[in-house]
C-alpha cells in the first residue's frame, strides 16, 4: 500500500519527519517497506524567469537566455537553450551548474529506466551556458502532475511560481511515499484514509474526516431497481443515480493524487471512482445508466456458458461459480472485477448509476483466478471490503460529483443489505486483558488508546465496554483488544518472564527420534555426509530409473498445481534423488563421495485420504576404489546400529546391476536393496565413475528396541586359526560360512580375508582364506590347547568336505 | 700364561672398540669366551702350586672383560638407536592420514541445537505428517476457506482436501487434540510453498513451538525467546517484539533479534536497522484452543515458528538458500564436527 505524505496530511497534522513517522508506524504494526522521496532524482533545479533572449551567433535554432534564478542562485544566469517555446517573461525550471535531472534520452532509459543526468556549465557552439532550462520530461512528470508537463519544449510554469524556489515544491515532487505492508487482518488500511486513522492514533492527533456531504435532488427519472439474487456472494449493494453528467477536465489536485499512485486521468466520473478506491478503499463502478436495459440491476450467479465482454475488450465464458451484475437482460459487469464494455462511461454519457458493494472475497478471488482477469478493484475485494465503507465510499463519491460539478446527485438510492449494520458492542475484563499480556496497562492508557482507535471505550471497574468501529471486521474477542492496546502502548513494555505460573514438563526426544539421530551420527563416521533433497521430483526420474510402466514406484502422489513438471510427483523412493546428487557432485569435480538422506516417501491411498508416509534411508557412494562391499559394509553397520542382522538375496531392481545388487531382509521380509547403479543408466548419464545406491525402510528398524545386552567376558582368550580352502567356483561365501559357523559350537566368527584364483588353484576352483575365531565357554576351566583346536578344525574340515566338497588347500 | 692373557686382553679390547653393532659385540664375546677357554685349558699343565694364583688372575681377567663388554654394549645399543633414529627420520610436513568422516547437514545441526535448547526447557518433540488435510493446516488454525491469509501462502494441493503442509503449525492441533495441558511441544519438519526464486525454496523446514497452560502470558513468550536467542546466538543477543498478524495467534508478533554481525549498530546483513527478522509468534488464538477442545477461559498459551534454513543461514553466514539443497559434498563437509 503506497501512501503519499502530502495526502495523509489532508487528514492528520503530521509534525514529525517522514523517517520518524515510518518508525512510529512500524512500532504499531505497519512496516514501511520502502520510504522514498518523490523528488530524489532532481537536485539543484529552481524556478527561473527568462529576462532576455538573443539569437545564438552560430546556430539558427539556439538562443541565449538571461535567466533570473533569485538572489541565492544568481539574477543573471546565461543559459543556451534549443527549445523553441522559450519567451521573455517565461517561468521555467532551471537546472543550475552541478545539478541533476531525469534522463530523457530513450536509448539510455532503455538500459536503465531510473537513469539521471548531471548538468554542468559548458560551451554550446562557443557560447557559455551555466545550466539548462528543463522540460517536464526532464523532471520525470506528466500532465497529471503539472499541467503542460507533456508539452514538447520547456515546461511553462504558472506565473505565480516564485523565482529561485526549489522546483520540486512547485511541481509536486516534494513528497514522501510510504510503501506500507498491510497484514491480512487489516483490509481497512488498504487505503490512504485507513493509514491516516492509524497515523492519527499513533501521533495522538485528531483525525479530519473526508467531506461526505451532498445534496440529493429530486428527479423525474424512473428509478433503477436493484435485486440481489445471490446475497451470500453480495452481502450489500448500494446504488445511486446521478444525472446531467458532464464530461470535462478533472481538477489538477485530483489528477496529481491519482498520478502519484500511478493512475492516469480518464474522465471526472472514472477519476472519482479511482480516487475513492485509493482514498477510502471502496471499489466503485459507474454504469452508463441509459445502457441498463429495463432500468434494472440484478446481482446473480452467471448462467453456465454465459458470456461477457469486459472494459478491456476481453470476452469471458462464465460458470455458475461467477457472480455477475446484470440489467434486465444481460450481464453488464463481472462483479467486483471489471465492468462490461456494453455499459461503460463514454464522453457522451448523460446519466450514471454508481455501484458501491461488498462482494464475498473468496468468490472474487476464485473468479479472478479462474478467468485470469484482475483489477485494482478485484485485488481490493479479495482482501475484504466492509459494509460500513460501502456507504461511506458512496457518500464520498457523491460529494466529489458535486465538488467537481460533473453531475447532479439525485435522491434515487438503492441499498440492498443482507448483513446487520448496527454497531457491534463488546465487553471484556480488564484483568483478563492484562493477564494475557502479563503486565498491568494503566486504565487511563487503555481508555486513551481505544478512544484514539475509535472504539468508544467505557470502563466500569473491571468491565471494559467498547463499540467496534464499522470498518474493523477483524475484532471479535478480548485478545484483539489486548493487541490493539499493546501495539499502541508499546511492545517495549513487555518484560521477559520465564513461565512463572506454568507446571514443569518432561521434554526431549522419543526413543525413535534418538535412534534416528544415532543412526545419522553413525553414518557420518562411515564417511557419509547428510543430504537434503526436495520431497518431489520429476516423472522423468522414473524413466531414468528404467521403471516398468506398471512398477509400484510409479504410483505416486501428484501435486495438482506444481511449480513445474520437474517438481510434480511426491517421492515414492529416494534413490533417484541420491543418484542426482551423485551426478551433480561428479560433474562438479567431486570425484569420490558418500552421502545419505533420511526422509519420507509417500504412497497414495484412496481419494482424499492422507497418503501413507514412510521413513526411508538412502545411501549413495560414488567414485574412488569403492565397490559393492563398501556399500554392503555400510548396510551391515546400519544393522549393527539396531542390533539386528540383515539377510540377503539377489535383487531384481530396474536401476541396479542385476549381478551386483542385493535385497535386504529383516525377519524374512524385504526392507530394501542396494547395489551398483545399472551400467546402462550410468552410460546414459555419461558417468565415468561407478555409483552405488542403497535404500532401506526405516520405520520397522526404528521400532527395534533390543538395546545392548551385556554378557560377562570369558576367562580365557579367544583363539584364531586361519584356513585356506579350495572351493568350487559356484559356491558362495555364505554357504561356506554357514558350515564353518555350524560345525563347532566354539566358532563364534568366520571371516573371509582372501580369495585367490590361478597359480596352483585348478580351473573352476577358488581358494578362499578364512579366519575362524574360537571362543571358550564362560565356564571353561582352561584355555584351548593346540590339540583341542586341531580336533575342532578336523571336524570342521570333515563337514566342509561332506557337505560342500570343500577341501583344505 | 700371563702373556697369553695380556695379548688376548689387547686383542679383544681393540676389537671391542671397533664393534659398533650388538651383533658384532655378541660375536666378539663368543670369541673371547672360546679363547678364554683355551687359556684355561692350559692351566692343567701348570705346577699344582701355581694353579690357584693363575686361577685368580684368570677369574679377575674374565670379570673385568665382562664388565667391559657390558659397558660397551650400552654404548653400542645407544649407537644403534642413533642410527635407527637417523634412518627413520621422516618429513613431518607430509600430509596426515585421516579417516574420512561425513558431516551432518547444517539443517540437522540447527534442528538439533534448537531441540537441545527447548528440550532443556521441557519441550517434547512431535513430528506430524507432511501431507496434511485442509482442516489441520488451515481451518483448525482459524484460517477458513475465504480467509485472505490463505493468500499469504501458496499452497501445493494434492486433492480437494489434501495439501503439502505449508507450516508446522498443523502439528499444534494434532497434539492439542490428544493431550491435555500443560503442553510444551516442539514440532520440526519439512514444509512446502509454491515459491521458487532466489530467496525462496519450494521446500524448507520450520520449527514450531507451543506452550499451553494456566496463566501463560506474552511476557513468558518474550522471556522464552530471549533465552533461545542467547543460547542460539550470543549471550548479548536482544529480542524485539513488534505487532504482526497470524490467523492462529492473537496478539501476533514478529520477533527480531539484534544483528549478530554488527551487534545492533547497523550493517549490510541487517540492512542498517540493527535488527534481523527471525520468527513469528503470538498468544494462541482462542478459536484455535476451542477447535482442539481446550477451554480458552481456563488456559492460555503461546506459539512460535521459525524457519530452520533462515537460522542456519544467519548462524553460518550462508547467503543463498539454494546451496542448502544442492548437496555438494564440499559444502556439507564444512559442517563436520
Amino acid at each position: 500500500m503506497k501512501a503519499p505524505l502530502s495526502w495523509l496530511k489532508d487528514y492528520v497534522e503530521i509534525d514529525v519527519s517522514a523517517e520518524e513517522l515510518a518508525n512510529k508506524l512500524f512500532s504499531c504494526g505497519f512496516e514501511v517497506e520502502e520510504l522514498s522521496y518523490l523528488g530524489s532524482k532532481i537536485d539543484r533545479v529552481v524556478v527561473g524567469e527568462v529576462k532576455a533572449l538573443t539569437p545564438h551567433p552560430d546556430s539558427d535554432h539556439m538562443q541565449i537566455c538571461v535567466v533570473d534564478c533569485g538572489e541565492e542562485h544568481g539574477r543573471e544566469i546565461q543559459i543556451v537553450t534549443g527549445a523553441s517555446n522559450v519567451y521573455v517573461g517565461m517561468k521555467t525550471p532551471c537546472a543550475l551548474d552541478n545539478s541533476v535531472v531525469v534522463e530523457s534520452n530513450p536509448a539510455v532509459l532503455e538500459k536503465n529506466p531510473d537513469a539521471v543526468k548531471k548538468i554542468k556549465k559548458g560551451k554550446l557552439r562557443g557560447v557559455e551556458s551555466f545550466g539548462m532550462l528543463c522540460s517536464g520530461e526532464e523532471l520525470g512528470i506528466n500532465d497529471d502532475f503539472y499541467p503542460g508537463a507533456e508539452v514538447d519544449g520547456l515546461l511553462d510554469l504558472d506565473k505565480s511560481a516564485p523565482v529561485g524556489e526549489d522546483i520540486r515544491k512547485i511541481v509536486g515532487l516534494d513528497d514522501w511515499i510510504f510503501d506500507i505492508s498491510i497484514t491480512a487482518n487489516r483490509p481497512d488500511c488498504q487505503c490512504i484514509f485507513g493509514i491516516a486513522r492509524e497515523v492519527a492514533a499513533v501521533l495522538k492527533k485528531p483525525l479530519k474526516q473526508p467531506n461526505i456531504s451532498f445534496t440529493a435532488k429530486k428527479t423525474s427519472a424512473k428509478p433503477i431497481t436493484v435485486e440481489v439474487l445471490a446475497p451470500e456472494l453480495c452481502p450489500r449493494y448500494v446504488g445511486r443515480y446521478v444525472e446531467n453528467v458532464k464530461d470535462g477536465e478533472t481538477p489538477a489536485w485530483m489528477r496529481r493524487r491519482l498520478a502519484i499512485s500511478g493512475i492516469r486521468s480518464i474522465s471526472p466520473i472514472v477519476d472519482i471512482t479511482n480516487f475513492v478506491l485509493l482514498e477510502l478503499g471502496q471499489p466503485m463502478h459507474a454504469f452508463d445508466a441509459d445502457d441498463l436495459g429495463d432500468r434494472k440491476i440484478v446481482v446473480r450467479r452467471a448462467e453456465q456458458g454465459e458470456k461477457i465482454v469486459t472494459l478491456d475488450e476481453k470476452e469471458f465464458t462464465l460458470t455458475t461459480e461467477n457472480l455477475v451484475i446484470c440489467d434486465g437482460k444481460k450481464p453488464v459487469a463481472l462483479a467486483g472485477i471489471m465492468g462490461g464494455l456494453n455499459s461503460e462511461i463514454k464522453a457522451t454519457t448523460k446519466n450514471v448509476f454508481f455501484e458501491s458493494a461488498k462482494f464475498a472475497r473468496d468468490n472474487v478471488r476464485k473468479t479472478s483466478r479462474a478467468l485470469g482477469q484482475s483489477s485494482d478493484s478485484s485485488s481490493r475485494f479479495e482482501k475484504g471490503v466492509d459494509a460500513y465503507t460501502n456507504e461511506f465510499g458512496m457518500s464520498r463519491a457523491l460529494h466529489l460529483i458535486e465538488e467537481l460539478g460533473c453531475g447532479s446527485v439525485t435522491e434515487l438510492c438503492q441499498d440492498v443489505c443482507a448483513v446487520s449494520l448496527a454497531p457491534r458492542t463488546m465487553t471484556a475484563s480488564i484483568t483478563k486483558i492484562n493477564a494475557l499480556l502479563g503486565i498491568q496497562v494503566p486504565n487511563a492508557e487503555m481508555q486513551s488508546i481505544l478512544e484514539r482507535l475509535d472504539f468508544k471505550p467505557q470502563i466500569d471497574g473491571d468491565k471494559l465496554t467498547v463499540e467496534i468501529p464499522g470498518y474493523r471486521d477483524d475484532v471479535d474477542g478480548y485478545p484483539d483488544l489486548a493487541e490493539e492496546i499493546i501495539r499502541m502502548y508499546g511492545y517495549e513494555h513487555i518484560l521477559p518472564t520465564f513461565l512463572d505460573s506454568a507446571r514443569v514438563t518432561g521434554g526431549g526426544l522419543t526413543d525413535e527420534q534418538k535412534r534416528e539421530l544415532h543412526l545419522k551420527n553413525l553414518l557420518c563416521v562411515q564417511g557419509f555426509s547428510e543430504a537434503y533433497n526436495y520431497s518431489f521430483y520429476s516423472p522423468k526420474d522414473f524413466d531414468l530409473m528404467k521403471l516398468a510402466p506398471e512398477a509400484e514406484e510409479r504410483r505416486a502422489v501428484k501435486i495438482r498445481n506444481p511449480i513445474s513438471e520437474e517438481l510434480s510427483v511426491m517421492r515414492t523412493f529416494l534413490a533417484p534423488s541420491m543418484l542426482q546428487n551423485a551426478v551433480r557432485n561428479i560433474r562438479r569435480g567431486n570425484d569420490e563421495g558418500r552421502e545419505f538422506e533420511i526422509a519420507n516417501v509417500y504412497f497414495p491411498m484412496q481419494e482424499n485420504v492422507q497418503p501413507k508416509e514412510c521413513k526411508r534411508l538412502v545411501l549413495g557412494i560414488w567414485g574412488g576404489e569403492n565397490d559393492f562391499f563398501d556399500m554392503k559394509g555400510a548396510m551391515e553397520r546400519v544393522a549393527e546400529n539396531f542390533h539386528v542382522t540383515f539377510g540377503l538375496e539377489r535383487a531384481k531392481k530396474s536401476y541396479l546391476h542385476p549381478g551386483v545388487s542385493a535385497n535386504v531382509l529383516l525377519d524374512g521380509e524385504v526392507i530394501g536393496s542396494f547395489g551398483e547403479l545399472d551400467p546402462a543408466i550410468a552410460l546414459s548419464l555419461g558417468l565415468d565413475k561407478k555409483v552405488f545406491l542403497g535404500e532401506l525402510d526405516l520405520d520397522k528398524l526404528l521400532q527395534k528396541d533390543d538395546g545392548v545386552v551385556y554378557t560377562n567376558l570369558p576367562k580365557f582368550p579367544a583363539v584364531e586359526r586361519d584356513l585356506a580352502l579350495l572351493a568350487d567356483e559356484k559356491l558362495t561365501c555364505a554357504e561356506i560360512e554357514d558350515v564353518l559357523l555350524h560345525s563347532c559350537k566354539y566358532v563364534t566368527k568366520a571371516r573371509l580375508f582372501d580369495v585367490y584364483r590361478g597359480g596352483q588353484v585348478p580351473e573352476g576352483k577358488k581358494s578362499m582364506a578364512f579366519t575362524l575365531t574360537f571362543t571358550p565357554d564362560m565356564q571353561a576351566e582352561k584355555a584351548f590347547t593346540p590339540e583341542t583346536l586341531d580336533g575342532f578344525v578336523k571336524k570342521i574340515l570333515g563337514n566342509l568336505k561332506f557337505k560342500l566338497g570343500v577341501e583344505l588347500r | 700364561m700371563q702373556t697369553k692373557i695380556e695379548s688376548l686382553r689387547a686383542e679383544i679390547e681393540t676389537a671391542m672398540e671397533q664393534a659398533t653393532t650388538g651383533r658384532g659385540l655378541y660375536e666378539l664375546k663368543v670369541k673371547f669366551q672360546t679363547e678364554l677357554k683355551g687359556v684355561m685349558s692350559g692351566m692343567k699343565d701348570l705346577p699344582k702350586e701355581e694353579r690357584p694364583t693363575f686361577g685368580k688372575i684368570v677369574n679377575e681377567f674374565k670379570s673385568a672383560m665382562e664388565e667391559k663388554f657390558e659397558a660397551r654394549a650400552i654404548v653400542v645399543r645407544q649407537m644403534e638407536m642413533e642410527e635407527k633414529y637417523a634412518k627413520e627420520r621422516i618429513d613431518i610436513t607430509m600430509p596426515g592420514k585421516k579417516y574420512t568422516a561425513g558431516a551432518l547437514h547444517p539443517i540437522t545441526l540447527v534442528k538439533n541445537e534448537l531441540i537441545d535448547i527447548f528440550a532443556g526447557m521441557g519441550f517434547k518433540v512431535f513430528e506430524g505428517p507432511e501431507i496434511e488435510t485442509d482442516y489441520y493446516n488451515f481451518t483448525a488454525l482459524n484460517t477458513p476457506k475465504d480467509h485472505p491469509a490463505r493468500d499469504m501462502q501458496d499452497t501445493f494441493y494434492l486433492a480437494e482436501n489434501l495439501l503439502l503442509r505449508t507450516q508446522t503449525s498443523a502439528g499444534q492441533i494434532r497434539v492439542m487434540e490428544k493431550e491435555t495441558p500443560p503442553i510444551k511441544i516442539l514440532s520440526p519438519g519439512r514444509v512446502f510453498r509454491s515459491d521458487d526464486d532466489a530467496t525462496h525454496s519450494p521446500m524448507f523446514h520450520q520449527m514450531e513451538g507451543l506452550v499451553v497452560d494456566k496463566g501463560i502470558t506474552l511476557c513468558d513468550l518474550q522471556g522464552m525467546l530471549a533465552e533461545f536467542a542467547r543460547k542460539m546466538f550470543t549471550s548479548s543477543t536482544k529480542v524485539r517484539l513488534r505487532p504482526s498478524y497470524f490467523p492462529f495467534t492473537e496478539p501476533s508478533v514478529e520477533v527480531d533479534l539484534s544483528c549478530s554481525e554488527c551487534g545492533g549498530k547497523g550493517c549490510r546483513l541487517c540492512k542498517g536497522t540493527g535488527w534481523i527478522e527471525v520468527l513469528g509468534a503470538g498468544m494462541v488464538n482462542r478459536h484455535v484452543l476451542e477447535n482442539c477442545g481446550v477451554d480458552p477461559d481456563e488456559y492460555t498459551g503461546f506459539a512460535f515458528g521459525m524457519g530452520i534454513e533462515r537460522i542456519a543461514m544467519l548462524k553460518y553466514g550462508i547467503n543463498n538458500i539454494k546451496t542448502l539443497f544442492e548437496n555438494d559434498v564440499r559444502f556439507i563437509k564444512q559442517f563436520e564436527n
